[in-house]
């Protein structure tokens, strides 16, 4: 994370100072910092609202019933999970959230899982900080995408005078079956060979 | 279509009064139960800020240094025995980076293309098959202090290109 990070950063400033970008640059730093506080304090209203809403399906037992409903693809993925740990649900809500294309809700869930896996993690990949088998799982899936319908995108079609806004569902979603499979078929590989 | 557009507004709604009934119906104490998530759903989103603004600033940065482009000119040409232009060379990089700058993108293709054109539909199947690598990755590795990412960032590129690789096929299709 340290280098790509700090790549980005080295690369925008030298790369406006040869291009002759420096004025954009230097207010891109001011701009943008103001600009991501606007959207967190945009999203934590949406962010919370979720997460009481997620409390809720827990205290009704829906949480345990949709984990179960995913149980084949929950072994698949995570083996080393144990059965009735609190990441699978974690993992399972962000998954069905992702599926139906409700990015916010998906977030709250993906960042307990997280938390959860980390208690899982081994001692030696926590003194250095390493990210475990299930953590890179989870994330190569979460940015493979699962999204069915590409709400956002087909608004915009419409909102640009498409003919037939809907007309990529049919694509999209065969384009996201084909990045899903190949973080599948990655992970699997990855997680044999590094262990 | 219609039908679709209507599944996709009723089903958070629909979610919602699910468990609200359901939580009435097991005579649940609903309204604080909801307070304690939303509670800590606030301090999630306090936790990740620090995280947003050292990403969105350095995003900024790149945009900035017209970095994007330069990777798309050079790149275009090499790309046109696919029939990419070096707009959409962009598109499919600033995606790895943020999906908000990559809808603006778009949003400038389908003026330029135009929507139904093969770049206009080449970009918004892009956006649809994968989320952001370097910003799904940032939130999450960052809430729980994870500086080795391991084999992430591979396997996250695998599946992207697969997704680009995937939308050009399926454009040349439609």
């Amino acid at each position: 994370m340290n280098h790509l990070w700090g790549g980005m950063l080295i690369l925008g400033v030298i790369l406006g100072i040869i291009g002759g970008h420096i004025t954009e640059v230097s207010t891109a730093f001011v701009d943008s910092a103001g600009d991501a506080v606007t959207y967190a304090i945009g999203m934590a209203g949406v962010v919370a609202m979720w997460n009481g809403m997620m409390k809720l399906a827990e205290a009704e037992g829906l949480l345990k019933k949709l984990t179960s409903a995913m149980k084949g693809v929950l072994d698949f993925l995570f083996p080393e999970i144990p059965e009735n740990h609190p990441a699978r649900e974690y993992i399972a809500i962000n998954f069905a959230a992702n599926i139906l294309g409700l990015g916010w809700a998906s977030t709250p869930a993906g960042l307990s899982a997280m938390k959860e896996l980390e208690k899982l993690s081994s001692s030696k990949d926590k003194k250095n900080r390493r990210a475990s088998k299930a953590m890179c799982t989870f994330l190569v899936i979460n940015v493979s995408s699962l999204q069915l319908i590409p709400m956002t995108v087909i608004a915009h079609r419409s909102q640009a005078g498409a003919a037939v806004p809907t007309e990529i569902v049919a694509p999209a979603i065969l384009a996201t079956l084909a990045s899903t499979a190949a973080g599948v078929v990655f992970v699997k590989i990855a997680g044999r060979l590094y262990r | 279509m219609s039908v679709i557009l209507y599944l996709s507004d009723i089903i958070i709604p629909l979610i919602i009064l699910c468990l609200i009934v359901n939580g009435l119906l097991m005579k649940l104490d609903i309204f604080s139960i909801f307070l304690d998530g939303a509670k800590e759903g606030l301090g999630i989103a306090v936790h990740i800020l620090p995280t947003l603004i050292g990403l969105l600033t350095a995003i900024g940065v790149m945009k900035a240094s017209h970095i994007f482009d330069m990777i798309g000119n050079i790149l275009g040409p090499l790309l046109e025995w696919a029939d990419l232009v070096p707009e959409v060379v962009t598109l499919m990089i600033v995606k790895l980076f943020s999906s908000s700058a990559a809808t603006g993108m778009m949003l400038d293709i389908f003026t330029t293309y135009g929507v139904d054109s093969r770049y206009g539909l080449l970009s918004a199947l892009m956006l649809s098959c994968t989320e952001s690598c370097v910003y799904t990755m940032s939130v999450y590795f960052m809430a729980v202090k994870i500086t080795d990412t391991r084999w992430t960032l591979a396997g996250a590129l695998t599946a992207t290109f697969a997704g680009m690789i995937a939308s050009i096929l399926l454009v040349g299709l439609m």
